[in-house]
């Protein structure tokens, strides 16, 4: 658990910065600390928080924020399958208590991890207790410090969910077999951008990507390349 | 002082946290239903990478040119250093002095 946490401090570095932008944002909706930690402890999702903020008003548009956060966390659907080798043999209680402090930084470190072979439950779970922590101070710094960084772009703080999740994806970098699925997921991912609204493009690249290789033709399934893994 | 959650946050709120959750836990229990093997396992296992891949592309593109130095430059410092904090904030450093500099 402390390894995944260890293992975590990057991404956590980076959502702190991200959060921080959030928190910012939070500030002039008008959200107080306890509007945001509750956010933060229920929901926590990153890109899911951005828009609900961004929806916030004095009349909540329950309906719209509950489908927006749905279409925004499809994602969370295919990451859940995804972990599903790693919970092989842990009972359905296990699983109900390590869901909820699942995001994309400690599920993607996590899946590097285990190219080594050496993750665990527990891994993806202090990850996720490092992150709840960096995560919420970032966003609280930003509420509460809103004054000192009026426009958190110019320092490109928007940009380092983007930058950290980059490193993260080169990471899981598995050679000649992904060359297919990720080709055909960027080129799904770029079109649903500009089609699509919200945050579709996600799930669509992802999607597209995983299909591709289903239909790929068989030779590369046993010889997988096992390419350097960053170490964090 | 201790301030107060409106009934309409409560509720806004826990609607979006449950939704959530139960995403991330569906994903899961529906998952050991699927074959482990074969064709199906090859998707899944692309999968992670197509995923994180397709979160970050059109981000990168949207910021143009730029964009795209900053993310190879990203790749490249991961790859050299495995740091993955260095390789982010090399990213951010191409697009904070290029937005310095209004490029």
């Amino acid at each position: 658990m402390i390894r995944g946490a260890r293992a975590n401090v990057p991404v956590a570095a980076s959502a702190m910065a991200y959060g921080s932008v959030l928190g910012v944002l939070a500030a002039q909706k008008g959200l107080n600390w306890l509007d945001m930690m509750y956010m933060n402890s229920a929901v926590f999702a990153g890109a899911a928080q951005f828009v609900m903020v961004d929806m916030w008003s004095n009349h909540m548009p329950i309906f719209e924020m509950t489908l927006a956060v749905l279409v925004i966390n499809l994602r969370y659907l295919l990451i859940g399958a995804s972990l599903d080798p790693l919970f092989s043999g842990r009972g359905l209680l296990h699983k109900m208590g390590m869901m909820h402090l699942v995001a994309d930084e400690n599920w993607a470190v996590t899946m590097s991890e285990q190219r080594n072979g050496s993750a665990t439950t527990w891994f993806l779970f202090g990850g996720g207790v490092f992150l709840y922590l960096a995560w919420s101070s970032g966003t609280l710094i930003g509420l509460l410090g809103g004054g000192f960084i009026t426009r958190p772009e110019e320092y490109a703080l928007d940009f380092a969910f983007t930058a950290v999740f980059t490193a993260l994806a080169v990471g899981l970098w598995r050679g000649k077999s992904d060359i297919l699925p990720w080709v055909v997921a960027g080129a799904a991912a770029l079109l649903a951008h500009k089609f699509l609204p919200g945050k579709w493009y996600i799930v669509a690249g992802g999607l597209a990507g995983a299909v591709s290789a289903m239909l790929s033709p068989c030779e590369t399934d046993e010889v997988e390349e096992v390419e350097d893994v960053p170490s964090y | 002082m201790f301030p107060a959650i409106e009934p309409q946050v409560l509720i806004a709120v826990g609607l979006a946290a449950g939704v959530t959750y139960s995403l991330r836990l569906g994903g899961l229990l529906l998952a050991s239903r699927f074959p482990r093997s074969g064709r199906f396992r090859r998707g899944m296992d692309a999968l992670p990478g197509a995923l994180l891949f397709s979160l970050v592309l059109p981000s990168i593109v949207a910021e143009g040119v730029w964009g795209l130095m900053a993310a190879a430059l990203t790749a490249i410092v991961v790859l050299r250093t495995r740091n993955t904090l260095a390789a982010m904030l090399c990213g951010m450093l191409v697009i904070f002095a290029v937005r310095k500099m209004g490029l």
